[in-house]
């Protein structure tokens, strides 16, 4: 057996990213999940994003 | 400089600041304020582009100064820029709400003994129709007279005769107490008369101006939200041109547009349309009749207080209709999410001994959508109504993304 055939063969513990309302459905199920709540940077802009990053990379210059 | 580094030393001026009360004298004496000049609340803001509620109690100002005998005469004078109109922020002062200094008015003055810098801020009215939510009429001149004649005169020389109060640690002592020192000031007010008292007494010598002084300062719960806020101010001017650092040091409103700057850009403001506070109204009013926000109390969340301390302040969630205490915990929560450290000296009973969040980084809040909360009173929008109700408002995004982008040109 594969080993995603196997995980799904154990007991589920679900770390769900992003969109909560997959979490309330698993948990609605009756499986563990921890929720992470997150979006993408800037919300999704990509030159946001880009300067972000640069002005990120001078802050790890320093460490 | 790298921005860690920038960043640091203007964490470390937040935080290390010693703002001590030293004075109250009028604004012309403290402030050298020679001309005719009424000063407002927020960025810069032509008098045309100002909301009926600001140019209302702006006209109010310039009656109570003896420049113009009605409001038409003194609307004539500003449009003529025979009185001009500022922002307190330009020069080293703070208001509330309206935030209106003229010359005459006695300020409270702050000393910052870390760096030396000085900063001023008004005498808090008190409730109900007062200048700083736009009432107008003849009581609030009534009141502004009696705070220049008798109150600023016998509290200045009290605070002369202390020779400094230590507003730090009066904070710090009373957000154990339950203030968050925006919406909530009963203990901080509290804790400062006790130290006034002794030397109000000793100094005066007219007992019924004391007690008149006296039952003023006891009757007001947001006495102290003014020393709050120009403790603020005190704090964060000498963080402003440390170059390199991405942290807010300034965010205020004018009823117009929100307003921010930023460490490491100077004396830039960074613009967006104002928001509508959300919260609860006195009985009577409802959204519709709510003024958009306005003034420059945000110092306090500035400096980690304000909304930023709410799990402090269990009861201030409730007055300004956010929930409960799991929902305050949950404001100072992601309040440190958009936040560079914790405050070494306000710290938070209930989340065991742990600072409030400190350091508003713009990276931070272009980065996760977050972003900050101002605990606020709500004014009425039609002149002259004065507070109708409390709420919470965010700072526009679009300040912090223009903030950031300019930040990327330095």
């Amino acid at each position: 057996m594969s080993p995603l055939g196997e995980l799904f063969h154990q007991e589920l513990r679900v770390i769900n990213l992003g969109l909560e309302y997959f979490a309330e459905e698993i948990e609605r199920l009756g499986v563990p999940v921890i929720h992470v709540a997150w979006s993408p940077p800037a919300g999704g802009d990509p030159k946001k994003a880009a300067l972000l990053a640069a002005l990120a990379d001078e802050d790890e210059d320093d460490a | 400089m790298s921005i860690k580094t920038a960043n640091q030393t203007t964490l470390q001026r937040l935080t290390e600041a010693q703002p001590f009360l030293v004075d109250c004298v009028p604004a012309a004496q403290a402030m050298g304020l020679t001309e005719r000049i009424v000063l407002h609340a927020g960025p810069p803001l032509p008098w045309e582009r100002a909301c009926a509620t600001v140019q209302a109690a702006i006209c109010c100002a310039v009656r109570y100064e003896g420049w113009a005998p009605d409001d038409a005469a003194a609307a004539d004078l500003l449009r003529r820029g025979e009185v001009r109109i500022g922002p307190c922020h330009h020069q080293a002062a703070v208001g509330p709400m309206t935030g209106i200094i003229t010359p005459s008015m006695p300020v409270f003055v702050v000393e910052n003994r870390a760096h030396g810098n000085r900063a001023c801020v008004t005498i808090n009215e008190g409730l109900g129709k007062v200048l700083r939510f736009g009432a107008n009429d003849a009581s609030v001149v009534e009141r502004l007279t009696w705070l220049a004649r008798e109150a600023g005169p016998v509290l200045g020389a009290a605070l002369r005769a202390t020779g400094g109060i230590d507003l730090r640690a009066l904070m710090a002592q009373a957000l154990r107490m339950g203030d968050e020192m925006h919406q909530r000031n009963v203990a901080a007010s509290s804790l400062l008369a006790r130290r006034l008292m002794g030397a109000l007494a000793r100094v005066g010598s007219d007992a019924q101006a004391i007690a008149r002084v006296a039952d003023f300062l006891g009757a007001n719960d947001q006495f102290f939200l003014n020393l709050a806020m120009v403790a603020g101010k005190a704090t964060t001017d000498p963080c402003r041109g440390i170059p390199d650092s991405t942290l807010v040091v300034a965010m205020a409103r004018n009823g117009t547009e929100f307003g921010l700057r930023v460490a490491g850009l100077g004396d830039r403001w960074f613009t967006a349309p104002v928001e509508m506070p959300k919260g609860l109204y006195f009985p009577g009013y409802g959204p519709e009749d709510a003024n958009p926000d306005m003034g420059d109390s945000a110092i306090v969340e500035t400096i980690g207080l304000g909304a930023f301390a709410m799990a402090a302040s269990p009861s201030v969630i409730r007055f300004v209709g956010a929930g409960g205490f799991q929902e305050a915990v949950a404001a100072t929560e992601e309040m440190a999410e958009i936040s560079l450290g914790e405050h070494p000296h306000f710290k938070i009973p209930t989340l065991d001994e742990r600072g409030t969040p400190v350091g508003i980084d713009i990276r931070k809040v272009v980065e996760t959508g977050i972003t900050p909360m101002i605990n606020t009173g709500i004014a009425g929008k039609v002149p002259g109504t004065g507070q109708i109700g409390a709420g919470i408002a965010r700072a526009p995004l679009a300040c912090f993304e223009k903030a950031l982008e300019a930040f990327g040109r330095r």
